[in-house]
Parts: structure tokens; C-alpha cells; sequence
């Protein structure tokens, strides 16, 4: 029996991964990063978790060759940014562990709050910003910190008001692209023993995007001219400890976060709407993103597909100024249910139609797409041939290659040894 | 044995029509040396994507990176101590707001142990400070780098003996004496000289000093 060499496509496992099994080019890349931003006795602290998992303070000082006090800055600074979590085991020890997908998340910073800019306007960018710069925030600290570096921009004699900012903060938390941290359970002191060595935080589901009644009364500040001092300037005295602290802070203990998931669920939504913009038209596009809008809040961001809606809802909602008819609406919807490419698909007849979005099925012909580009790109069309086929087929034999691509033998040899040893293919010896 | 070909011949161990060469074919040339590190590419990689958002993005990721060096949550790295102290250094350190985590949602091992050493027991405090301080000025004379290790080991053994806020506690009492006393023993005003101000730009302060 003859063994015959099988050519399958390569799987690239972008599963979720635990964090003993992150690349070292992972691992240098959130080193880099965490030294960039926060400096090297973080970093080695940081770096040092997502090697070895979870693990109690003073094991983190013993391995490390740190000093406590140091670890636990460390440690403060890594919480407080969400990349770090503590959890309590038996006998009391407290054990904190890395998040490391959450420190590469941080190469996305400048993206999310440029994609807040363009949603939100300048107030909404700098909420934004102001919330991953300092990992959370209380609402009104938030809406103080952006109310005086707007009015930093502004002409002489205007300032911002805290009402406008508070506004596009409430926005922001309705559309979910910013949402409350867990907090402090508020005990009712029933039980008189010793406090736990770690507050357990918790948030209820429906508490996540609930904006405190505050009434923010307010105007940005200038920094006065005599107080200024450009990063770097020489100044002779100690500094003295702000007098802001001595003020009630009216939502205390609330503090608010970046939501991630969100902004990924946006670019998600964008890759497909200029996905159908391409292949198809504008209109076709315009009537995607709609339906993407309105399963916005509905749907779970790893639901393979949108709820069900209808043709007539789906025109109720169409932006204002798009002026085409129900009957060129339900047209659209019938040629994109009928693509081959499935983005759209129909689910039923009633209310004019029902339809969904292929979510997952839209994600895989993008992540497709990309990487037969790479294929293109990397090793020239020919390969890229060679690929889309055995992408297709999953296995094909060198001989089958060579008569499907219809590709001489000796350069299909060699295409397919160059694709191998670059990773983009596999072998599997199986038996005819 | 059965596919030896007889002795001291090339044989393969493998069926080499498995790998794609056929039978009796010319095999390529061996390779003596690694492959070069950049070799020439038939293929260039794509342009990068430009635009506006990628300009701004840009931008700001730039600014990002300035901004967060500022910021209290960048932790500086205790410095070499250097031969000599510059004078100016005390002058030029970069204000920054300092930050207090909320200790209610922290584990309570991360809050620093009290220091409550500074007021009830000032005057011995310094004297503590003042022979400390000569002992470590003596060590630094004998051979600064082996023994500044010697003495950051027994610091950190004794640290984890005493608790861990002695000597931040020493250290910024140390600072705050230093200050204090250089302040009141030198002669010098000390706004009189500072880094790459013009002589004379500040003489109006100081009438009483004769200008030549």
C-alpha cells in the first residue's frame, strides 16, 4: 500500500486561549506594552502573571525579586486598568491573575476612541478616552475631567457645560459603548465576623447601563495661566495635595468602564456593512446596516445570527432621507437572501418577510476572503488557486492539485512546499 | 534488506517517490550554509492603509503614549544613586497628581501599612536618620556599586523581617530633612541659580548685590 502525502489547509486556532498558552510573541508584545504605559516594575509584574498564571502577593515578591510595596503598586495600577483580577481561595489567600487578552486589547485604544469620535462627536472621544486612560471612572469625575479639557479648546471666555457632557455620557451608556464596573455589595452589617480578605464585586444584569440620577451642575475649568506648567517644566516645590478631594462625591463608588465587547461588535457590524457595499451597492448596504442597528441591543454579540426581523419593521427603520419604496426594499431583501454569500438570510413570510443576518456565516467569508488575499499577496495568484481549492475540497493529493488548478506538476510541487513551509498548509500521510 | 541495494551504496530508507521526487531523479544541491536573513521577495508587501481615520488614529496613538508616561499610574523605576548628586535634580522633578486606589474594592493585603511613625517621634527619628545616613555616605566611599548591592540585600532583608514601610518611611523622611536642613545651612538663595536662566536675568531679587 502506498502512502500518498495530503495537503490540508492549515487551521488557525483563534480560539480563546488560557494564558499558559500565549505565544512568546504574545508574551513580548504585552510586555512592550505594558512597559510602554505604565513602566518596567509593572511590566515585570504583569509579565510574570501571564507567564504563571494566578498566584498570592507574596509568591508574586518572592519570584519576582520585588519588594511588597512595590508588587502591590504594581498590582493597584493592573486592577484599577481591568488587566489584572484577584480572586479568594481557601484559607483566605488572595490570588491575582492576568488578563492577557485584555493587555493586547490595548494596541485597540487609539481605534475605539476614534470610532466614539465619529459616533459621538469631540465630548463623546474624550469620554472615552478619559475611561481607558484611567481603567474607570465615576460619572462625574468623568464628566469634570472632559468638561475642562474641552473648555481647554475653546475660545476665550467659554467654557463647556457639565450638562452637555452628562448628556453624551447618558448616550453613551444607552448604546452600551460604555457600562457600569461591578461594585461593592452594600452589606447590611447581618454578619458581625471578620471582613473577608477581598470584597467580592458584583453587578446585576439590569444595573450595567443605569445611569446614576446625578445633577452635574457645572462649567469646565481653564487651567489658569500662573498654574501652568507644560509637562517637563521645572518646578521648585513639593506639590501640594489638590483641594478637589475635600468635595462629596455624589456617586461614589460607581464607577464606569470602557465596554470592549461593544466597540468589537461595532467593527464587526462595520466589516459587513462595507463587506455588502462592495460586493452589491449602497442601498443594499444601507439596508444591512439597519438591520444591524436594530438587533443593536437585541442580539448577543456572539449569537450566530440576528433576531428575525420583519420587512416591514426593517422599512419603519430606515434612516430618514432614504427615500425608496416597501416594494424596491423587499426586492433588495430577495436578491441579498438569494447570494450565495448568505449574509442575509429569510426566515419566514409574515410581516412581508422575516429576515436575519448570518452573522457567523458573514464572519467566516470575511475571515476567508482575508486570508486568500494573504495567500495572493504573499505567494502570487497561481497559489492563491492552489488554496481557495484545497480550502474547498479540505484534502486533495499533490496529483489531484495539479489537475484541479490545472497547474504543471513541478510548480505545483513547488508552490505547495513553499505554502507548506510557511505554515499555510499541512501534511497528513493517510493511506489510499 | 530487502531494499539494500548492496554494500556501501546510497540507499534510502524511505520510499522517495512519497516525498514527490520520482525515481533516479537529480535531487537538488545540498545546502551548505543557513539561508539569508533577508532574502529578495518575488512578491512586495501591500502598501499600508492610509487615510484619514488611520492619520488621526495615528495621531493619537502617539499622544497616548506621552500622556500615560505623565500619569500617576506610570511607575518610575528607582534610579541608580550617581556619583555625584546634581543640584540641580531636586529642581526639575515633574509634578505628578497622585493617585489613591479605592481601598473598598481591593483586597485589604494591598492597602500599605500604617505609617504613623513621623509625628510622635520626630527628633529621634532624625538621629536615626543622621547616623544612617553616615553609614551609607561611608559604604558608598569603599566601593559604591558592590556594596550599595550588599546594603539594597540587607535592606530587603530586613524589610521583610520589619514590614515593608520602613523604608519608604526612612526615605521620605530622609528627603523632607534633607531639605529642611540644607535649606536653613546654605548661604546660597536658592532661586538665585537655576539651569540655563541668563546671569543677571533675576537681579532684580537681589538689589543688594553689587552689579558689575
Amino acid at each position: 500500500m502506498k502512502d500518498f502525502p495530503l495537503y490540508r489547509f492549515g487551521v488557525f486556532s483563534l480560539a480563546l486561549r488560557l494564558p499558559s498558552t500565549m505565544t512568546q510573541a504574545e508574551i513580548k508584545l504585552c510586555s512592550l506594552l505594558l512597559q510602554e504605559h505604565f513602566g518596567e516594575i509593572v511590566e515585570k509584574i504583569g509579565v510574570h502573571l501571564i507567564r504563571t498564571g494566578s498566584q498570592p502577593l507574596r509568591v508574586i515578591a518572592h519570584d519576582t525579586g520585588t519588594s511588597l510595596d512595590q508588587v502591590k503598586k504594581a498590582l493597584c495600577v493592573l486592577i484599577q486598568h481591568n488587566l489584572v483580577s484577584y480572586q479568594v481561595h481557601k484559607r483566605g489567600v488572595v490570588e491575582y491573575e492576568a488578563q492577557c487578552s485584555r493587555v493586547l486589547r490595548m494596541l485597540r485604544y487609539p481605534r475605539y476612541i476614534y470610532t466614539t469620535k465619529t459616533l459621538y462627536s469631540d465630548t463623546g472621544e474624550l469620554i472615552v478616552e478619559e475611561l481607558l486612560l484611567n481603567g474607570k471612572l465615576t460619572m462625574s469625575a468623568v464628566v469634570k475631567k472632559v468638561a475642562d479639557r474641552l473648555t481647554e479648546t475653546m475660545e476665550d471666555g467659554k467654557t463647556m457645560d457639565y450638562a452637555e457632557v452628562s448628556n453624551t455620557f447618558v448616550r453613551l451608556a444607552d448604546t452600551h459603548f460604555v457600562q457600569r464596573c461591578p461594585s461593592v455589595p452594600t452589606t447590611e452589617n447581618s454578619d458581625p465576623g471578620p471582613p473577608p480578605p477581598a470584597p467580592t464585586l458584583v453587578i446585576n444584569e439590569k444595573d450595567m447601563y443605569l445611569v446614576p440620577k446625578l445633577s452635574l451642575i457645572g462649567k469646565g475649568k481653564r487651567r489658569r495661566s500662573s498654574d501652568e506648567d507644560a509637562a517637563g517644566e521645572p518646578k521648585a516645590k513639593r506639590p501640594k495635595h489638590t483641594t478637589d478631594n475635600k468635595e462629596p462625591i455624589p456617586d461614589d463608588g460607581i464607577y464606569w468602564q470602557a465596554n470592549l465587547d461593544r466597540f468589537h461588535q461595532h467593527f464587526r457590524d462595520q466589516a459587513i456593512v462595507s463587506a455588502v457595499a462592495n460586493r452589491m451597492d449602497q442601498t443594499s448596504s444601507e439596508i444591512v446596516r439597519t438591520m444591524l442597528r436594530m438587533s443593536e441591543i437585541t442580539t448577543s454579540s456572539s449569537a450566530p445570527f440576528t433576531q428575525p426581523l420583519s420587512s416591514n419593521e426593517i422599512f419603519r427603520s430606515l434612516p430618514v432621507g432614504y427615500n425608496i419604496s416597501k416594494q424596491v426594499l423587499d426586492q433588495y431583501l430577495t436578491l441579498l437572501a438569494d447570494d450565495p454569500l448568505e449574509f442575509v438570510g429569510k426566515s419566514g413570510d409574515s410581516g412581508g418577510g422575516m429576515y436575519v443576518i448570518n452573522l457567523h456565516k458573514a464572519l467566516a467569508s470575511l475571515a476567508t476572503a482575508t486570508l486568500e488575499s494573504v495567500v495572493q499577496e504573499r505567494f502570487g495568484s497561481r497559489c492563491a488557486r492552489i488554496f481557495r481549492l484545497v480550502l474547498q475540497k479540505k484534502h486533495l493529493e499533490q496529483k489531484q492539485v495539479e489537475d484541479f488548478a490545472m497547474i504543471p506538476a513541478k510548480e505545483a510541487k513547488d508552490m505547495l512546499y513553499k505554502m507548506l513551509s510557511e505554515n499555510f498548509m499541512s501534511l497528513q500521510v493517510g493511506c489510499q | 534488506m530487502a531494499g539494500n541495494k548492496g554494500r556501501g551504496r546510497a540507499a534510502y530508507t524511505f520510499n522517495i517517490e512519497a516525498v514527490g521526487f520520482s525515481k533516479g531523479e537529480k535531487l537538488p544541491d545540498v545546502v551548505l550554509k543557513p539561508p539569508p536573513l533577508f532574502p529578495d521577495t518575488d512578491y512586495k508587501p501591500v502598501p499600508l492603509k492610509t487615510g484619514e481615520g488611520e492619520e488621526y488614529m495615528l495621531a493619537l496613538k502617539q499622544e497616548l503614549r506621552e500622556t500615560m508616561k505623565r500619569m500617576p499610574y506610570f511607575i518610575e523605576t528607582p534610579e541608580e544613586r550617581q556619583d555625584i548628586e546634581r543640584y540641580s535634580k531636586r529642581y526639575m522633578k515633574v509634578y505628578k497628581e497622585e493617585w489613591i486606589p479605592d481601598w473598598r474594592r481591593l483586597p485589604r493585603e494591598m492597602m500599605p501599612r500604617n505609617k504613623c511613625k513621623k509625628g510622635p517621634k520626630p527628633k529621634k527619628a532624625k538621629d536615626a536618620d543622621v547616623l544612617k545616613k553616615i553609614e551609607e555616605l561611608e559604604k558608598r566611599d569603599d566601593g559604591e556599586k558592590s556594596d550599595e548591592e550588599n546594603e539594597d540585600k540587607e535592606g530587603s532583608k530586613e524589610k521583610s523581617k520589619e514590614g515593608d514601610d520602613d523604608d519608604d518611611d526612612d526615605a521620605a523622611e530622609q528627603e523632607e530633612y534633607d531639605e529642611e536642613e540644607q535649606e536653613e545651612e546654605n548661604d546660597y538663595i536658592n532661586s538665585y541659580f537655576e539651569d540655563g536662566d541668563d546671569f543677571g536675568a533675576d537681579s532684580d531679587d537681589n538689589m543688594d548685590e553689587a552689579t558689575y
